[in-house]
Protein backbone atom coordinates (compact mmCIF):
# COMPACT_ATOMS: atom_id res chain seq x y z
CA UNK A 1 0.00 0.00 0.00
CA UNK A 2 1.56 3.06 -0.63
CA UNK A 3 0.41 4.96 2.05
CA UNK A 4 2.02 8.79 1.18
CA UNK A 5 -0.29 11.15 1.60
CA UNK A 6 -2.57 9.36 4.47
CA UNK A 7 0.07 7.98 6.93
CA UNK A 8 1.79 10.81 9.19
CA UNK A 9 5.26 11.48 9.01
CA UNK A 10 8.06 9.72 10.53
CA UNK A 11 8.14 12.40 13.25
CA UNK A 12 5.18 12.83 13.74
CA UNK A 13 4.16 9.19 14.15
CA UNK A 14 7.27 9.03 17.01
CA UNK A 15 5.99 12.19 18.96
CA UNK A 16 2.44 10.93 19.31
CA UNK A 17 3.64 7.40 19.79
CA UNK A 18 5.98 8.94 22.63
CA UNK A 19 3.88 11.01 24.37
CA UNK A 20 1.16 8.83 24.03
CA UNK A 21 2.95 5.49 25.80
CA UNK A 22 4.48 7.42 28.20
CA UNK A 23 1.86 9.30 29.56
CA UNK A 24 -0.05 6.18 29.31
CA UNK A 25 2.63 4.00 31.18
CA UNK A 26 2.88 6.72 34.23
CA UNK A 27 0.22 4.83 36.26
CA UNK A 28 1.63 1.67 35.27
CA UNK A 29 5.21 2.71 35.97
CA UNK A 30 4.36 3.84 39.45
CA UNK A 31 2.29 0.94 40.77
CA UNK A 32 5.37 -1.12 39.92
CA UNK A 33 7.58 1.84 41.85
CA UNK A 34 5.02 1.46 44.65
CA UNK A 35 5.20 -2.08 45.17
CA UNK A 36 8.71 -2.12 44.96
CA UNK A 37 9.05 0.36 47.45
CA UNK A 38 10.93 -0.44 50.67
CA UNK A 39 11.92 2.43 53.24
CA UNK A 40 12.96 4.92 51.64
CA UNK A 41 14.72 2.80 48.73
CA UNK A 42 13.24 -0.10 46.26
CA UNK A 43 13.62 -3.97 46.69
CA UNK A 44 11.62 -6.70 46.04
CA UNK A 45 10.28 -7.59 49.81
CA UNK A 46 6.72 -6.54 49.08
CA UNK A 47 6.99 -9.10 46.21
CA UNK A 48 8.94 -11.88 48.29
CA UNK A 49 6.04 -11.39 50.66
CA UNK A 50 3.48 -12.93 49.13
CA UNK A 51 5.54 -16.16 49.70
CA UNK A 52 5.61 -15.89 53.29
CA UNK A 53 3.30 -18.12 55.22
CA UNK A 54 2.71 -15.98 58.07
CA UNK A 55 0.88 -13.17 55.53
CA UNK A 56 -1.77 -16.21 54.41
CA UNK A 57 -4.27 -14.41 56.33
CA UNK A 58 -4.24 -11.16 54.59
CA UNK A 59 -3.81 -13.39 50.79
CA UNK A 60 -6.59 -15.88 51.60
CA UNK A 61 -9.31 -13.82 50.29
CA UNK A 62 -7.89 -13.39 47.01
CA UNK A 63 -7.27 -16.94 46.60
CA UNK A 64 -10.99 -17.52 47.33
CA UNK A 65 -11.43 -14.48 44.86
CA UNK A 66 -8.98 -16.03 42.31
CA UNK A 67 -10.98 -19.59 42.93
CA UNK A 68 -14.04 -18.27 42.50
CA UNK A 69 -13.38 -16.66 39.44
CA UNK A 70 -11.65 -19.24 37.67
CA UNK A 71 -14.68 -21.71 38.02
CA UNK A 72 -16.92 -18.72 37.06
CA UNK A 73 -14.55 -18.51 33.71
CA UNK A 74 -15.12 -22.24 33.05
CA UNK A 75 -18.74 -22.43 33.68
CA UNK A 76 -19.25 -18.84 31.98
CA UNK A 77 -16.95 -20.64 28.75
CA UNK A 78 -19.15 -23.66 28.99
CA UNK A 79 -22.40 -21.23 28.57
CA UNK A 80 -20.50 -19.66 25.34
CA UNK A 81 -19.27 -23.48 23.38
CA UNK A 82 -22.59 -25.38 25.28
CA UNK A 83 -25.30 -22.47 24.63
CA UNK A 84 -24.07 -19.60 22.22
CA UNK A 85 -22.27 -21.57 19.52
CA UNK A 86 -24.49 -24.08 19.07
CA UNK A 87 -27.36 -21.74 18.61
CA UNK A 88 -25.12 -19.54 16.46
CA UNK A 89 -24.84 -22.62 14.08
CA UNK A 90 -28.16 -23.29 14.33
CA UNK A 91 -29.06 -19.84 12.94
CA UNK A 92 -26.58 -19.62 10.43
CA UNK A 93 -27.56 -23.02 8.86
CA UNK A 94 -31.96 -22.68 9.32
CA UNK A 95 -32.63 -19.70 9.77
CA UNK A 96 -30.10 -17.51 7.84
CA UNK A 97 -33.42 -15.09 7.58
CA UNK A 98 -33.03 -14.34 11.43
CA UNK A 99 -29.74 -13.72 11.89
CA UNK A 100 -30.32 -9.62 12.11
CA UNK A 101 -32.74 -10.79 15.02
CA UNK A 102 -30.61 -12.89 16.49
CA UNK A 103 -27.27 -10.31 16.30
CA UNK A 104 -29.87 -7.32 17.52
CA UNK A 105 -30.48 -9.54 20.65
CA UNK A 106 -26.73 -10.48 21.68
CA UNK A 107 -25.57 -7.36 21.47
CA UNK A 108 -28.00 -5.92 23.44
CA UNK A 109 -26.03 -6.34 26.81
CA UNK A 110 -23.65 -3.61 25.42
CA UNK A 111 -26.17 -0.75 25.67
CA UNK A 112 -27.86 -2.71 29.24
CA UNK A 113 -25.25 -0.47 31.60
CA UNK A 114 -24.15 -3.72 34.26
CA UNK A 115 -25.56 -1.90 37.04
CA UNK A 116 -28.93 -1.78 35.76
CA UNK A 117 -28.72 -5.31 34.89
CA UNK A 118 -28.16 -5.52 38.69
CA UNK A 119 -30.89 -3.76 39.75
CA UNK A 120 -33.46 -6.49 37.79
CA UNK A 121 -30.91 -9.35 38.86
CA UNK A 122 -31.69 -8.69 42.37
CA UNK A 123 -34.31 -10.37 42.75
CA UNK A 124 -33.77 -13.45 40.78
CA UNK A 125 -30.66 -14.20 42.76
CA UNK A 126 -32.76 -14.14 45.87
CA UNK A 127 -34.38 -17.04 44.11
CA UNK A 128 -31.76 -18.51 43.04
CA UNK A 129 -30.47 -18.16 46.63
CA UNK A 130 -32.86 -20.19 48.01
CA UNK A 131 -33.24 -22.87 45.15
CA UNK A 132 -29.54 -23.23 43.90
CA UNK A 133 -27.69 -21.58 46.95
CA UNK A 134 -25.79 -18.44 47.51
CA UNK A 135 -22.28 -19.89 45.72
CA UNK A 136 -20.71 -17.34 43.55
CA UNK A 137 -20.83 -20.27 40.97
CA UNK A 138 -24.40 -19.05 40.21
CA UNK A 139 -23.13 -15.35 39.06
CA UNK A 140 -22.03 -17.53 35.78
CA UNK A 141 -25.68 -17.39 34.51
CA UNK A 142 -25.34 -13.38 34.57
CA UNK A 143 -21.91 -13.63 33.30
CA UNK A 144 -22.85 -15.22 30.21
CA UNK A 145 -25.23 -12.53 29.87
CA UNK A 146 -22.43 -10.07 30.05
CA UNK A 147 -19.34 -11.77 27.46
CA UNK A 148 -22.58 -12.28 25.09
CA UNK A 149 -21.09 -9.82 22.29
CA UNK A 150 -17.77 -10.27 22.76
CA UNK A 151 -18.23 -14.17 22.14
CA UNK A 152 -20.85 -13.80 19.77
CA UNK A 153 -18.34 -11.11 17.42
CA UNK A 154 -15.64 -13.83 17.84
CA UNK A 155 -17.66 -16.74 16.52
CA UNK A 156 -19.65 -14.71 13.80
CA UNK A 157 -15.91 -14.08 12.62
CA UNK A 158 -14.85 -17.70 12.15
CA UNK A 159 -18.46 -18.88 10.66
CA UNK A 160 -18.34 -15.93 8.42
CA UNK A 161 -15.03 -17.17 7.31
CA UNK A 162 -16.31 -20.24 6.50
CA UNK A 163 -19.19 -21.64 3.95
CA UNK A 164 -20.85 -23.41 6.75
CA UNK A 165 -23.88 -24.57 4.60
CA UNK A 166 -21.37 -26.59 1.94
CA UNK A 167 -19.37 -28.40 4.51
CA UNK A 168 -22.63 -29.31 6.11
CA UNK A 169 -24.58 -30.09 3.20
CA UNK A 170 -21.15 -32.14 1.88
CA UNK A 171 -20.62 -33.93 5.38
CA UNK A 172 -24.40 -35.01 4.97
CA UNK A 173 -24.44 -36.12 1.36
CA UNK A 174 -21.13 -38.63 2.74
CA UNK A 175 -23.34 -39.84 5.58
CA UNK A 176 -22.63 -37.94 8.53
CA UNK A 177 -25.44 -37.55 11.48
CA UNK A 178 -25.58 -34.40 12.76
CA UNK A 179 -22.97 -35.12 15.74
CA UNK A 180 -20.13 -35.62 13.38
CA UNK A 181 -21.01 -32.72 11.40
CA UNK A 182 -21.03 -30.43 14.33
CA UNK A 183 -18.19 -32.08 16.25
CA UNK A 184 -15.75 -33.20 13.54
CA UNK A 185 -16.83 -30.90 11.11
CA UNK A 186 -17.66 -27.23 12.13
CA UNK A 187 -15.72 -27.43 15.23
CA UNK A 188 -12.55 -27.58 13.86
CA UNK A 189 -13.24 -25.34 10.99
CA UNK A 190 -14.45 -22.60 13.55
CA UNK A 191 -11.91 -23.51 16.33
CA UNK A 192 -9.94 -19.57 16.11
CA UNK A 193 -13.08 -18.35 16.71
CA UNK A 194 -14.21 -20.76 19.68
CA UNK A 195 -10.62 -20.40 21.42
CA UNK A 196 -10.92 -16.29 20.83
CA UNK A 197 -14.53 -16.53 22.46
CA UNK A 198 -13.36 -18.35 25.38
CA UNK A 199 -10.12 -16.63 26.08
CA UNK A 200 -12.17 -12.79 25.55
CA UNK A 201 -15.01 -14.28 27.72
CA UNK A 202 -12.08 -15.35 30.59
CA UNK A 203 -10.80 -12.17 30.41
CA UNK A 204 -14.42 -10.45 31.31
CA UNK A 205 -15.07 -12.64 33.93
CA UNK A 206 -11.52 -12.07 35.53
CA UNK A 207 -12.26 -8.40 35.51
CA UNK A 208 -15.58 -8.56 36.19
CA UNK A 209 -16.41 -6.51 39.44
CA UNK A 210 -20.15 -4.59 39.08
CA UNK A 211 -22.07 -7.74 39.52
CA UNK A 212 -20.20 -9.69 42.20
CA UNK A 213 -19.83 -6.52 44.58
CA UNK A 214 -23.29 -5.61 44.60
CA UNK A 215 -24.88 -8.96 44.31
CA UNK A 216 -21.97 -10.18 47.44
CA UNK A 217 -20.23 -12.78 46.17
CA UNK A 218 -16.75 -12.64 46.63
CA UNK A 219 -14.37 -13.32 42.93
CA UNK A 220 -11.36 -11.61 42.55
CA UNK A 221 -12.00 -8.05 41.92
CA UNK A 222 -14.14 -7.61 45.51
CA UNK A 223 -11.06 -9.60 46.66
CA UNK A 224 -9.15 -6.74 45.86
CA UNK A 225 -10.84 -4.32 47.17
CA UNK A 226 -10.83 -6.26 50.42
CA UNK A 227 -7.61 -6.60 50.63
CA UNK A 228 -6.88 -3.30 49.57
CA UNK A 229 -7.94 -1.97 53.06
CA UNK A 230 -5.77 -4.16 54.69
CA UNK A 231 -2.54 -4.38 52.97
CA UNK A 232 -2.53 -2.06 49.95
CA UNK A 233 0.85 -3.31 48.13
CA UNK A 234 -0.62 -6.73 47.97
CA UNK A 235 -3.82 -5.18 46.19
CA UNK A 236 -1.48 -3.17 43.85
CA UNK A 237 1.31 -6.45 43.07
CA UNK A 238 -1.84 -8.25 42.19
CA UNK A 239 -3.39 -4.97 40.16
CA UNK A 240 -0.32 -5.17 38.12
CA UNK A 241 -0.39 -9.63 37.75
CA UNK A 242 -3.91 -9.27 36.65
CA UNK A 243 -3.59 -6.45 34.28
CA UNK A 244 -0.46 -8.20 32.73
CA UNK A 245 -2.68 -11.51 32.82
CA UNK A 246 -5.34 -9.88 30.59
CA UNK A 247 -2.71 -8.51 28.57
CA UNK A 248 -1.28 -11.65 27.41
CA UNK A 249 -4.88 -13.37 26.96
CA UNK A 250 -5.44 -10.33 24.09
CA UNK A 251 -2.03 -10.77 22.69
CA UNK A 252 -3.10 -14.60 22.39
CA UNK A 253 -6.30 -13.61 21.15
CA UNK A 254 -4.80 -11.46 18.45
CA UNK A 255 -2.86 -14.36 17.53
CA UNK A 256 -5.29 -16.83 17.21
CA UNK A 257 -7.21 -14.41 14.77
CA UNK A 258 -4.78 -13.82 12.40
CA UNK A 259 -4.07 -17.19 10.49
CA UNK A 260 -8.18 -17.43 9.34
CA UNK A 261 -8.05 -13.62 8.65
CA UNK A 262 -5.54 -14.36 5.94
CA UNK A 263 -7.24 -17.25 5.08
CA UNK A 264 -10.01 -15.49 4.22
CA UNK A 265 -8.20 -13.00 1.99
CA UNK A 266 -6.45 -15.86 0.07
CA UNK B 1 -27.32 -36.12 -6.15
CA UNK B 2 -28.30 -33.06 -5.14
CA UNK B 3 -32.11 -34.22 -4.39
CA UNK B 4 -30.16 -37.11 -2.10
CA UNK B 5 -28.07 -34.22 -0.50
CA UNK B 6 -31.31 -31.88 -0.11
CA UNK B 7 -33.40 -35.16 1.35
CA UNK B 8 -30.12 -35.61 3.48
CA UNK B 9 -30.33 -32.83 5.10
CA UNK B 10 -34.02 -32.15 5.61
CA UNK B 11 -34.66 -35.81 7.72
CA UNK B 12 -33.24 -35.71 10.87
CA UNK B 13 -31.57 -38.91 10.67
CA UNK B 14 -31.53 -42.63 8.32
CA UNK B 15 -34.61 -44.29 10.51
CA UNK B 16 -36.84 -41.42 9.62
CA UNK B 17 -35.80 -41.59 6.15
CA UNK B 18 -37.24 -45.34 5.46
CA UNK B 19 -41.07 -44.63 6.58
CA UNK B 20 -40.78 -41.21 5.57
CA UNK B 21 -44.31 -39.93 5.05
CA UNK B 22 -44.98 -37.36 1.90
CA UNK B 23 -42.12 -34.83 2.16
CA UNK B 24 -43.70 -31.50 2.82
CA UNK B 25 -44.53 -33.32 6.40
CA UNK B 26 -41.64 -33.92 6.83
CA UNK B 27 -39.76 -30.35 6.00
CA UNK B 28 -42.58 -28.94 8.11
CA UNK B 29 -42.37 -31.79 11.21
CA UNK B 30 -38.18 -30.87 10.96
CA UNK B 31 -38.80 -27.28 10.89
CA UNK B 32 -40.46 -27.94 14.23
CA UNK B 33 -38.04 -30.20 15.94
CA UNK B 34 -35.40 -27.31 14.28
CA UNK B 35 -36.99 -24.95 16.53
CA UNK B 36 -36.75 -27.28 19.14
CA UNK B 37 -32.63 -26.53 19.47
CA UNK B 38 -33.24 -22.52 20.42
CA UNK B 39 -35.30 -23.28 23.28
CA UNK B 40 -32.07 -23.30 25.68
CA UNK B 41 -30.43 -20.45 24.40
CA UNK B 42 -34.03 -18.53 24.06
CA UNK B 43 -34.98 -19.73 27.64
CA UNK B 44 -31.47 -18.10 29.06
CA UNK B 45 -31.46 -14.94 27.24
CA UNK B 46 -35.03 -14.31 28.68
CA UNK B 47 -34.17 -15.35 31.86
CA UNK B 48 -31.20 -13.67 32.29
CA UNK B 49 -31.44 -10.46 30.14
CA UNK B 50 -35.14 -9.79 28.90
CA UNK B 51 -36.00 -10.63 33.00
CA UNK B 52 -33.86 -8.50 34.70
CA UNK B 53 -34.02 -5.44 32.46
CA UNK B 54 -37.52 -5.77 32.53
CA UNK B 55 -37.81 -5.98 36.50
CA UNK B 56 -35.30 -3.13 36.80
CA UNK B 57 -37.03 -1.04 34.78
CA UNK B 58 -40.36 -2.00 36.17
CA UNK B 59 -39.64 -1.39 39.55
CA UNK B 60 -39.34 1.90 39.16
CA UNK B 61 -43.09 1.85 37.44
CA UNK B 62 -44.33 -0.21 39.36
CA UNK B 63 -45.94 -0.42 43.19
CA UNK B 64 -48.09 -2.94 44.79
CA UNK B 65 -48.57 -4.34 41.35
CA UNK B 66 -49.80 -0.99 39.85
CA UNK B 67 -48.53 1.27 37.44
CA UNK B 68 -47.76 4.62 38.91
CA UNK B 69 -45.74 7.47 38.01
CA UNK B 70 -45.28 8.46 41.73
CA UNK B 71 -41.91 7.26 41.80
CA UNK B 72 -40.94 9.07 38.28
CA UNK B 73 -40.73 12.23 40.61
CA UNK B 74 -37.56 11.38 42.17
CA UNK B 75 -36.16 12.17 38.48
CA UNK B 76 -36.95 15.74 39.58
CA UNK B 77 -35.18 15.37 42.93
CA UNK B 78 -32.25 18.32 43.41
CA UNK B 79 -29.91 15.26 44.91
CA UNK B 80 -30.80 13.00 42.17
CA UNK B 81 -30.91 15.62 39.08
CA UNK B 82 -27.40 16.94 40.39
CA UNK B 83 -25.99 13.13 39.89
CA UNK B 84 -27.15 12.56 36.82
CA UNK B 85 -25.91 15.81 36.00
CA UNK B 86 -22.69 15.14 37.45
CA UNK B 87 -22.70 11.81 35.40
CA UNK B 88 -23.64 13.83 32.19
CA UNK B 89 -20.53 16.39 32.29
CA UNK B 90 -17.99 13.47 33.52
CA UNK B 91 -18.92 11.63 30.79
CA UNK B 92 -18.77 14.39 28.13
CA UNK B 93 -16.41 15.41 29.20
CA UNK B 94 -14.23 12.35 29.42
CA UNK B 95 -15.64 11.20 26.06
CA UNK B 96 -15.20 14.60 24.68
CA UNK B 97 -11.06 14.42 25.34
CA UNK B 98 -10.80 10.72 24.87
CA UNK B 99 -12.03 10.82 21.57
CA UNK B 100 -9.65 13.78 20.49
CA UNK B 101 -6.84 12.31 22.03
CA UNK B 102 -7.87 8.20 20.51
CA UNK B 103 -8.27 9.76 17.30
CA UNK B 104 -4.19 11.29 17.75
CA UNK B 105 -3.05 8.05 17.85
CA UNK B 106 -5.18 6.16 15.50
CA UNK B 107 -3.71 8.83 13.20
CA UNK B 108 0.23 8.28 14.27
CA UNK B 109 -0.66 4.37 14.14
CA UNK B 110 -2.23 4.55 10.37
CA UNK B 111 -0.46 2.36 7.96
CA UNK B 112 1.51 0.20 9.98
CA UNK B 113 1.76 -3.21 9.73
CA UNK B 114 -1.31 -5.55 11.44
CA UNK B 115 0.57 -7.94 12.58
CA UNK B 116 3.50 -6.20 13.40
CA UNK B 117 5.06 -5.53 17.39
CA UNK B 118 3.59 -2.31 17.95
CA UNK B 119 -0.30 -2.71 16.88
CA UNK B 120 -0.26 -6.18 18.59
CA UNK B 121 0.98 -4.67 21.46
CA UNK B 122 -1.42 -1.63 21.39
CA UNK B 123 -4.48 -3.21 20.38
CA UNK B 124 -4.03 -5.82 23.61
CA UNK B 125 -3.13 -3.03 25.81
CA UNK B 126 -6.23 -0.98 24.45
CA UNK B 127 -8.51 -3.74 24.99
CA UNK B 128 -7.71 -4.24 28.57
CA UNK B 129 -7.48 -0.78 29.68
CA UNK B 130 -10.70 -0.04 28.02
CA UNK B 131 -12.58 -3.34 28.92
CA UNK B 132 -11.48 -5.04 32.05
CA UNK B 133 -9.67 -2.33 33.75
CA UNK B 134 -12.69 -1.39 36.26
CA UNK B 135 -11.52 -1.68 39.57
CA UNK B 136 -7.71 -2.06 39.16
CA UNK B 137 -7.69 1.38 36.95
CA UNK B 138 -8.31 3.18 40.53
CA UNK B 139 -5.85 1.00 42.36
CA UNK B 140 -3.25 1.72 39.81
CA UNK B 141 -4.65 5.94 40.21
CA UNK B 142 -3.85 5.24 43.93
CA UNK B 143 -0.36 4.28 43.64
CA UNK B 144 0.06 7.01 41.09
CA UNK B 145 -1.71 10.40 42.64
CA UNK B 146 -2.90 9.01 45.91
CA UNK B 147 -2.73 11.65 48.51
CA UNK B 148 -0.80 9.84 51.38
CA UNK B 149 1.23 7.40 49.16
CA UNK B 150 0.94 8.19 45.38
CA UNK B 151 4.43 7.99 43.71
CA UNK B 152 3.73 10.90 41.77
CA UNK B 153 2.18 12.91 44.17
CA UNK B 154 5.27 12.27 45.99
CA UNK B 155 8.11 13.35 43.17
CA UNK B 156 5.80 16.67 42.70
CA UNK B 157 5.74 17.53 46.44
CA UNK B 158 9.45 16.94 46.00
CA UNK B 159 9.33 20.03 44.06
CA UNK B 160 7.36 22.19 45.64
CA UNK B 161 4.16 21.39 43.94
CA UNK B 162 0.99 20.10 46.25
CA UNK B 163 -1.51 18.60 44.38
CA UNK B 164 -3.94 18.05 47.03
CA UNK B 165 -3.46 21.45 48.73
CA UNK B 166 -7.26 21.77 48.10
CA UNK B 167 -8.63 19.01 49.23
CA UNK B 168 -8.24 15.16 48.05
CA UNK B 169 -10.09 15.22 45.43
CA UNK B 170 -9.11 12.48 43.59
CA UNK B 171 -11.53 10.36 46.19
CA UNK B 172 -14.74 12.73 45.03
CA UNK B 173 -15.58 13.78 41.52
CA UNK B 174 -12.76 15.59 39.79
CA UNK B 175 -10.43 12.31 40.81
CA UNK B 176 -12.67 10.23 38.32
CA UNK B 177 -11.73 12.55 35.09
CA UNK B 178 -8.04 10.97 34.87
CA UNK B 179 -8.95 7.27 35.82
CA UNK B 180 -11.75 7.74 33.11
CA UNK B 181 -9.69 10.02 30.35
CA UNK B 182 -7.33 6.78 31.09
CA UNK B 183 -9.82 4.26 30.19
CA UNK B 184 -11.78 5.92 26.98
CA UNK B 185 -8.97 7.17 25.22
CA UNK B 186 -7.93 2.89 24.95
CA UNK B 187 -11.63 2.55 23.76
CA UNK B 188 -11.84 5.22 20.88
CA UNK B 189 -8.61 3.57 19.29
CA UNK B 190 -10.74 0.62 19.32
CA UNK B 191 -13.37 1.67 18.01
CA UNK B 192 -12.29 4.43 15.65
CA UNK B 193 -9.13 2.76 14.13
CA UNK B 194 -11.04 0.28 11.55
CA UNK B 195 -12.87 3.53 10.47
CA UNK B 196 -9.28 4.97 10.10
CA UNK B 197 -7.72 2.16 8.54
CA UNK B 198 -10.58 1.98 6.04
CA UNK B 199 -9.29 5.40 4.40
CA UNK B 200 -8.80 4.20 1.19
CA UNK B 201 -5.50 4.22 -1.17
CA UNK B 202 -7.22 5.53 -4.10
CA UNK B 203 -8.26 8.58 -2.54
CA UNK B 204 -5.15 9.47 -1.27
CA UNK B 205 -3.62 8.80 -4.53
CA UNK B 206 -6.41 10.80 -6.42
CA UNK B 207 -5.63 13.99 -4.57
CA UNK B 208 -2.11 13.54 -4.80
CA UNK B 209 -2.43 13.16 -9.04
CA UNK B 210 -4.54 16.49 -8.42
CA UNK B 211 -1.37 18.01 -6.87
CA UNK B 212 -2.69 18.27 -3.34
CA UNK B 213 -0.70 17.89 0.20
CA UNK B 214 -1.03 15.73 2.53
CA UNK B 215 -2.89 18.65 4.71
CA UNK B 216 -5.49 18.72 1.62
CA UNK B 217 -6.26 15.22 2.12
CA UNK B 218 -7.08 14.96 5.74
CA UNK B 219 -8.98 18.84 4.86
CA UNK B 220 -11.18 18.04 2.41
CA UNK B 221 -11.52 14.28 2.15
CA UNK B 222 -10.22 12.44 5.27
CA UNK B 223 -11.89 14.68 8.07
CA UNK B 224 -15.52 14.66 6.50
CA UNK B 225 -15.56 10.65 5.22
CA UNK B 226 -14.17 10.44 8.99
CA UNK B 227 -16.58 12.82 10.86
CA UNK B 228 -19.68 10.09 11.12
CA UNK B 229 -17.31 7.74 12.64
CA UNK B 230 -15.63 10.08 14.89
CA UNK B 231 -18.84 11.29 15.97
CA UNK B 232 -20.72 7.38 16.56
CA UNK B 233 -17.41 6.71 18.69
CA UNK B 234 -17.94 9.46 20.23
CA UNK B 235 -21.43 8.68 21.50
CA UNK B 236 -20.30 5.35 22.33
CA UNK B 237 -17.69 6.79 24.72
CA UNK B 238 -19.92 8.67 26.21
CA UNK B 239 -22.34 5.61 27.16
CA UNK B 240 -19.36 4.01 28.35
CA UNK B 241 -18.82 6.53 30.90
CA UNK B 242 -22.00 6.80 31.91
CA UNK B 243 -22.90 3.35 33.14
CA UNK B 244 -18.95 2.97 34.22
CA UNK B 245 -19.40 1.50 37.90
CA UNK B 246 -16.18 -0.23 38.87
CA UNK B 247 -13.51 2.36 38.69
CA UNK B 248 -15.72 5.30 40.29
CA UNK B 249 -17.12 2.88 42.67
CA UNK B 250 -13.22 1.35 44.22
CA UNK B 251 -12.17 5.36 44.39
CA UNK B 252 -15.41 6.90 45.69
CA UNK B 253 -15.84 4.20 48.46
CA UNK B 254 -17.93 6.48 49.61
CA UNK B 255 -20.85 8.91 48.71
CA UNK B 256 -22.88 8.88 45.56
CA UNK B 257 -21.48 11.78 43.40
CA UNK B 258 -22.54 9.89 39.78
CA UNK B 259 -25.73 7.55 38.69
CA UNK B 260 -24.10 4.83 39.25
CA UNK B 261 -23.09 5.09 43.03
CA UNK B 262 -26.60 6.57 43.90
CA UNK B 263 -27.57 3.19 42.81
CA UNK B 264 -25.49 1.54 44.73
CA UNK B 265 -26.68 3.46 47.56
CA UNK B 266 -30.24 2.98 46.24
CA UNK B 267 -29.70 -0.64 46.51
CA UNK B 268 -28.04 -1.03 49.61
CA UNK B 269 -30.39 1.31 51.87
CA UNK B 270 -34.12 0.45 51.28
CA UNK B 271 -35.47 4.15 51.55
CA UNK B 272 -33.27 6.84 50.46
CA UNK B 273 -34.40 10.16 50.08
CA UNK B 274 -37.37 8.84 51.82
CA UNK B 275 -38.49 7.06 48.96
CA UNK B 276 -38.98 3.53 47.82
CA UNK B 277 -37.85 1.59 44.67
CA UNK B 278 -35.42 4.40 44.32
CA UNK B 279 -32.69 1.91 42.60
CA UNK B 280 -35.38 1.10 39.43
CA UNK B 281 -36.12 4.68 39.15
CA UNK B 282 -32.62 5.53 38.77
CA UNK B 283 -31.88 2.62 36.43
CA UNK B 284 -34.90 4.05 34.36
CA UNK B 285 -33.56 7.14 34.23
CA UNK B 286 -29.85 5.23 33.08
CA UNK B 287 -31.55 3.06 30.67
CA UNK B 288 -33.43 6.35 29.05
CA UNK B 289 -30.09 8.22 28.23
CA UNK B 290 -28.23 5.09 27.12
CA UNK B 291 -30.45 3.84 25.28
CA UNK B 292 -30.92 7.09 23.78
CA UNK B 293 -27.38 7.61 22.94
CA UNK B 294 -27.05 4.19 21.78
CA UNK B 295 -29.70 4.37 19.21
CA UNK B 296 -27.68 7.88 18.20
CA UNK B 297 -25.04 5.68 17.87
CA UNK B 298 -26.67 2.98 15.02
CA UNK B 299 -28.28 5.74 13.17
CA UNK B 300 -25.07 7.74 13.14
CA UNK B 301 -23.13 4.56 12.67
CA UNK B 302 -24.75 3.12 9.70
CA UNK B 303 -24.14 6.33 7.82
CA UNK B 304 -20.76 5.87 8.81
CA UNK B 305 -20.36 2.56 7.23
CA UNK B 306 -21.11 3.37 4.20
CA UNK B 307 -17.58 4.36 3.11
CA UNK B 308 -16.49 1.22 4.66
CA UNK B 309 -16.63 -1.45 2.59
Amino acid sequence: MNAIGIAPSRPTRWVIGILAGGTFAIPLVSTLLYTLRDGTGYSGAHWLSLFDPTRARILSPIWTGLTNSVLLAVLTVAIVLLILAPTMILINLRFPQSRRAFEFLVLLPISIPAIVLVVGLAPIYLVIGRTLGTGAWTLAFAYGITVLPFAFRAIQASIDSIDVATLTEAARSLGAGWPTVVLRVLVPNLRPGLLAASLISTAVVLGEFTIASLLNRPVLQTALLVVSKLDAYTAEMFTLMSLALATGLLILIGRIGRPSAERKQS
Amino acid sequence: MSAFVQTGLLTGDAGVELTAPPRQRTVRRRAKVTWLGLVPFGAYLLLFLVLPTVLAIGSGVFADGQLTMANLGALGDPVILRTFWNSTWLSLLTAVVGAVLGAAICYALLGLPETGVVRTLTDAAAGVLAQFGGVMLAFAFIATIGTQAGVVTGWLNGVGIEIFANGAWIYDLPGLILPYVYFQVPLMVITFAPAMNALKPAWAEANLTLGGTRRSFWLHIGMPVLAPSFLASLLLLFANAFSSYATAAALASQGSQIVTLQIRTALTSETLLGRQNLAGVLALGMVAVVGLVMAAYAVVQRRAAQWQS
